[in-house]
């Protein structure tokens, strides 16, 4: 399967399911890619996944579509393969590939389920930009009958125009759940504060220290969260643990704070402005993922399982 | 580990053979692993702090300074009697790498143009405290006051199964007399001995508490102070 091949089944899968999660859309393109592959070494097979995961990257730079990659890789050739004939091999890595993406679908729902009890009825909920697994944790709470409602930040920079477009997406998905919701300024986050009982953030990333990566904005709204003493919940899948460690805002790498688009064309990365900010274990109160219900210290514990 | 049921000289042999795969794997190529991981860490216009003397700190930026350059400079804070601090400065000196050297009581004036602080450690304990030099958790203390990130490298090793949560329930102590200093002719506290309620305490480490250490840098990769009961377990399963 040459790169094109690859980078159009990836936006297929993204066009034809807008729900999918950018990394769960990779992993699909990844185990299609693995099918097709006509090399006739594991080696072989392995620095050309690495490649086909480096390339999705290039036209996603998001943190889940390189860790998602990564974990995919390191799920297929987990323990060694005694064959020595290539083909079953083979055999026995697309089935472990299709395993994968299987429990990494049914993730989500897991999250919910684990989450949903945490609302209460009556609750007052902060949200930041758009989350599908926050969006599904609410379902899965008005499913359960609670009543509550949803603030939501605007969630800035987008270019002029596509404004309307971020406010709509999250506002839009819960107006049409019948959620109480209002669409707060990013700099309303601190007047806000004290009136939410909870704070119920997605993470495009979750890094080694228990920190997350996610959109810019997030960072402010975790310090305010802190200093009023609400809880800071964050919802993530666990193909998004990579293994980053990052001690400051400046210590991200650049390929995950600017757009792909942006790292090809830009010749000053300073006069750009970030997508994404980190987020210090210290403002996190829990994590809902599908490994369960961690406290940030035990995210570096999944991760050394994970990876190790 | 080998358990050897008789001293015949091949069990010795296998004996001999296992100790210098531990040093080879645990101890020499663990303190590369380190350096390298390390390495990612130092970025380029970084003022790092270093404390005493730590032979993997000191290799660090040994092999730092040979990839990058210039690119960084050093603060070498050394404190009383041990004086440790000197050997760190003269090996990085002679590298060629820019340093500048403070006693421990002027890092408030240095830390607000530190950008990340790296320390050596003597063991690493089972709630994630870290037992160092006497200074040591110190200058961590006053790093975090100052938002300053602290990163301590250390061998898995050096990881133990005690748990301690302050300095005085067990420590070494060190000679006394080595706090007398030598002024113009005179020796302060020259008589300590004589005077019933003088007392000298010479400690030799002290521990740092695990929220007070951003990272820590060992041969299985990059991991908060909190994971070190799991790689614990991780290498008694390993064994």
């Amino acid at each position: 399967m040459s790169t094109d091949d690859l980078i159009e089944t990836f936006k297929a899968q993204l066009r034809d399911d807008p729900d999918v999660a950018s990394a769960v859309a990779a992993i699909r393109a990844l185990l299609g890619f693995l099918k097709q592959d006509r090399g006739e070494t594991i080696q072989g097979l392995r620095s050309s996944l690495l490649a086909a995961i480096n390339t999705l990257s290039r036209v996603d730079s998001s943190v889940a579509v390189s860790s998602g990659g990564e974990l995919f890789l390191r799920f297929i050739s987990l323990t060694s393969l005694e064959y020595s004939d290539y083909s079953k091999c083979k055999e026995i890595m697309i089935e472990r590939g299709e395993i994968f993406l299987r429990k990494v679908s049914l993730s989500r729902n897991k999250i919910a389920k684990l989450c949903h009890p945490f609302i209460r009825d009556g609750a007052r909920i902060l949200t930041h930009a758009y989350s599908r697994v926050v969006l599904r944790v609410l379902e899965a709470a008005v499913e359960s009958k609670k009543r509550f409602s949803v603030y939501v930040t605007e969630s800035q920079p987008d270019q002029a125009g596509q404004v309307l477009i971020n406010l709509q997406k999250m506002a839009k998905a819960l107006r049409k759940l019948n959620i109480p919701v209002t669409v707060i300024l990013d700099a309303a986050v601190g007047y806000i504060m004290e009136k939410v009982d909870l704070v119920l953030v997605g993470a495009e990333g979750v890094v080694e220290s228990g920190g997350i990566i996610n959109k810019i904005g997030t960072n402010q709204i975790a310090v305010c969260a802190k200093a009023q003493n609400k809880p800071f919940y964050v919802v993530a899948e666990s193909f998004k643990f990579v293994r980053l460690f990052p001690l400051n805002q400046q210590d991200v790498p650049d390929k995950f704070k600017y757009k792909a688009d942006t790292l090809k064309t830009s010749q000053n990365l300073t006069q750009e402005h970030p997508w994404i900010d980190y987020t210090s274990p210290s403002l996190i109160t829990l994590l809902f993922t599908d490994l369960g219900v961690l406290t940030p210290s035990a995210v570096s514990d999944e991760l050394i399982k994970l990876y190790l | 580990m080998l358990y050897v049921m008789a001293l015949s000289p091949q069990a010795k042999e296998k004996l001999q053979d296992a100790i210098d795969k531990y040093l080879r794997e645990k101890i020499l190529l663990a303190a590369e692993a380190i350096s390298r991981s390390a390495f990612e860490k130092i970025n380029d216009n970084d003022v790092i702090l270093v404390y005493g003397c730590s032979s993997l700190v000191n290799r660090t930026l040994c092999d730092a300074h040979v990839k990058k350059g210039q690119a960084f400079r050093v603060i070498v804070v050394d404190s009383r009697p041990r004086l440790e601090g000197r050997e760190t400065l003269r090996r990085l000196v002679r590298k060629g790498i820019h340093c500048t050297y403070v006693m421990i009581n002027a890092i408030s004036y240095v830390l607000p143009e530190v950008s990340k602080v790296l320390l050596g450690a003597h063991a690493l304990l089972a709630n994630g405290s870290v037992m160092s030099r006497v200074g040591t958790s110190q200058i961590a203390l006053v790093s975090k006051a100052y938002n300053v990130p602290v990163l301590v490298c250390c061998e898995t090793y050096k990881f133990c199964e005690r748990v301690q949560t302050d300095s005085f329930v067990s420590n070494e102590l060190d000679d006394p007399d080595d706090l007398i200093v030598l002024r113009k002719g005179q020796a302060q506290l020259g008589g300590w001995a004589e005077n019933k309620s003088l007392r000298l305490l010479n400690l030799v480490y002290d521990v740092t508490p695990p929220d007070l250490v951003d990272l820590v840098i060992t041969d299985l990769g990059m991991i908060p102070c909190t994971s070190v009961p799991v790689v614990l377990r991780v290498k008694n399963v390993d064994q």
